[in-house]
């Protein structure tokens, strides 16, 4: 089965929506639990980095019997240290974007704990895409 | 212990979803800000005491299966917020006290 989401940069309105979806059908399918859990957490980050850095993104989700894997693709500045980005407490997020209690440096850390293969690629200026595979059993 | 007892001990404000506060079981209680943090550490069936007053707390609340949410120091949520917070079925709830007062006393309903 696959899904697509499209995510407006800035748009903090419809954070989650991709997450709140692909738990409904992971639920459906009856995947335990704690799996969906991790996988809608890391979602759920991969979508609020979007509208907090990038200008617009897609998302697509891919599941079948034994993985999901997931596919964030944005257009924006990109991460000229993908490295220095995974840092626990490293955050290039706005003042705007860290009142709203996000911007703490825990979302690529977060996505990393709560997926089984999480992969970033980026190039400056252009955009960023992160894959990310979760095993369902 | 069900949403509904804990809101008559802490005599709390219930801005939404009055009617399934006794239907919701409560594990316990996670205060924080950073929606992030909540994101990776709250449990399911926790309550949640913030003072982050917009929509994307209800959709961290939802993804997460918590109980409900708090709004400390006399907030009151946002039309948004609260309209989201009706979509899932989640309450918000109100308290005039800040943050380490209530979770001090939710706190001491669990422990």
């Amino acid at each position: 089965m696959k899904f697509t989401y499209t995510i407006e940069g800035g748009d903090f309105s419809k954070a989650g929506h991709a997450s709140s979806s692909v738990k409904k059908v992971l639920k459906q399918l009856n995947v335990n639990s704690k799996v969906i859990k991790r996988i809608v957490v890391a979602l759920y980050e991969g979508e609020v980095n979007v509208v907090a850095h990038a200008y617009r993104g897609k998302i697509e989700a891919d599941i079948n019997a034994e993985r999901i894997y997931v596919r964030i693709e944005d257009e924006g500045p990109g991460i000229p240290d993908i490295g220095l980005a995974m840092t626990a407490g490293y955050s290039t997020a706005s003042e705007k974007v860290r009142e709203m209690g996000f911007g703490a440096g825990m979302g690529l850390p977060n996505m990393k704990k709560n997926t089984d293969e999480l992969k970033v690629t980026s190039e400056v200026d252009k955009g960023t895409t992160v894959e990310m595979t979760t095993y369902l059993k | 212990m069900k949403l509904i007892d804990i809101v008559d001990k802490l005599g709390l404000k219930v801005f939404s979803n009055s009617d399934k506060l006794n239907e919701i079981e409560v594990t316990g209680g996670y205060t924080s800000d950073l929606l992030s943090d909540v994101m990776g550490n709250a449990q399911e069936g926790q309550i949640w005491i913030t003072l982050q007053n917009h929509k994307n707390v209800m959709a961290v609340a939802s993804l997460k299966d918590l109980a409900a949410v708090i709004l400390v120091k006399s907030i009151k949520p946002e039309e948004n917020f609260l309209k989201q917070s009706v979509e899932e079925g989640i309450p918000v709830l109100g308290t005039d006290r800040q943050a380490f007062e209530m979770s001090g006393e939710l706190y001491k309903i669990f422990n």
